[in-house]
């Protein structure tokens, strides 16, 4: 089953489309480096497995020197989505929104509108967090099995992105065996919700996707 | 209790409870905090002192599962791809993202999922994860498939092999596998479960 070397060369050169850094950091253009990239989404049974955990990292590659210097964007709305009736539009969101050292959360709420433009769903009243500063210990609050956290992390996404750089480059036809983690040792900024999943649907499944929204 | 667990109401709430308390007396304001403050919802009510949340918000960046718009998606189209709303990203992307696939790999028959590449791409294409509510949730473990995105996943590993490694995962083995299988701080058993940052 073993290609030539030449059609795996030829393969990797169209690789052109890869170059940028997975899982989403700096993915394009408009958000590449600014405080609304998204690096990764996570979602999890919990600990507690009647509960599932959302996870949206912001900010990626901090070193640790630059980290606590990082912030929440306070005009940046981070967004779960959460369709529990298979159609990929959002039925629930989660919201996360900086303010003054905190991080305020809104749901799982119906959103008042579906798509691209969203208000602050807080008719419900919200959830709020202390942001973890960088060196202090993980700030949690919890309220009716729901847990919050909001502030610097390790990145937890790990590749070897500088062997697959070479690859692409022509330099290299393969990965290299052991490994080396593009992301070791560095930062990203993570909201870090937990809520019970009978908040998010009653069904086997959910859709889920993180969206950052600027205010306008 | 805790900070988050104290009831805000908003002004006119306060007021009319305040004169219900002069009309019954202190102890009955008494009973009505505590009430509140043990009621079903406990989230806090924004009041007079809470911040501004006004505004309306404009999407710039979105992701479900992880390297799809980084590497199915033409340069000239990411910032499309992430303001484009789920339910429409089958139309608008499948055929790039099919057509990249077989760019990367031109020998793309199916994959170990048995996914043809139009079958692949058709459900790459809406980036939304699936979570399961019912029971464990992985990118890939070797048995359960697509079923949420834990920490510990190796899903660039995964991705590799489901576009390198054809229908039984043996094709292209130097592609298939970055072999760096898990990242470089253990993460925690209990919330927030990240690891501490560097």
């Amino acid at each position: 089953m073993k290609k030539s070397k030449i059609l795996i060369g030829a393969a990797i050169i169209c690789l052109a489309g890869f170059i940028a850094i997975a899982a989403d950091h700096i993915d394009a253009p408009a958000v590449a480096s600014g405080t609304s990239d998204i690096t990764d989404m996570y979602a999890f049974q919990a600990q507690d497995t009647d509960n599932v955990v959302f996870v949206a990292n912001m900010q990626g590659l901090l070193a640790p020197g630059d980290t606590g210097t990082a912030s929440f964007d306070e005009n940046v709305l981070i967004e779960f989505n959460i369709d529990n009736n298979g159609d990929a539009t959002e039925d629930l969101v989660i919201q996360a929104l900086p303010r003054n050292g905190k991080m305020y959360f809104f749901g799982p709420i119906a959103p008042s509108q579906t798509g691209l433009s969203s208000m602050v769903m807080d008719a419900n009243g919200f959830n709020v967090v202390d942001i973890t500063a960088y060196g202090s210990n993980a700030i949690v609050e919890t309220n009716n099995n729901m847990r919050f956290f909001a502030g610097p992390r390790d990145d937890p996404f790990f590749m070897d992105f500088a062997q697959y750089g070479e690859i692409i480059a022509g330099n290299a036809s393969m990965f290299n065996d052991p490994g080396s983690d593009t992301f070791a040792g560095t930062n990203v900024l993570s909201v870090v919700v937990e809520v019970p999943k009978s908040m998010v649907g009653s069904g086997d499944s959910v859709n889920v996707w993180v969206e950052t929204k600027r205010k306008q | 209790m805790k900070t988050i667990n104290r009831i805000i109401k908003s002004n006119d709430v306060l007021e009319s409870i305040y004169s219900y308390a002069i009309c019954t007396g202190f102890v009955m304001l008494l009973s009505l905090m505590t009430y509140s403050c043990s009621s079903d919802d406990d989230a806090i009510i924004p009041g007079p002192q809470t911040p501004d949340f006004s505004g309306t918000f404009i999407q710039e960046d979105q992701m479900g599962r992880p390297a799809i718009n980084t590497v199915f998606v033409d340069m000239g189209s990411k910032d499309a791809f992430n303001t484009t709303v789920p339910s429409g990203q089958g139309a608008a992307f499948q055929s790039m993202f099919q057509n990249k696939l077989l760019a990367l790999n031109p020998d793309y028959t199916t994959n170990a999922l048995t996914f043809t590449a139009e079958q692949f791409t058709t459900a790459l294409a809406t980036d939304v994860l699936t979570v399961s509510l019912t029971g464990t949730t992985t990118f890939f473990d070797g048995t359960n498939v697509l079923t949420g995105r834990a920490l510990a996943d190796d899903v660039i590993s995964t991705e590799l092999l489901l576009i390198f490694g054809g229908p039984d995962g043996t094709e292209k083995p130097g592609l298939t596998d970055d072999n760096v299988d898990g990242n470089d701080k253990p993460f925690l058993s209990s919330f927030p479960y990240l690891a501490s940052p560097w």
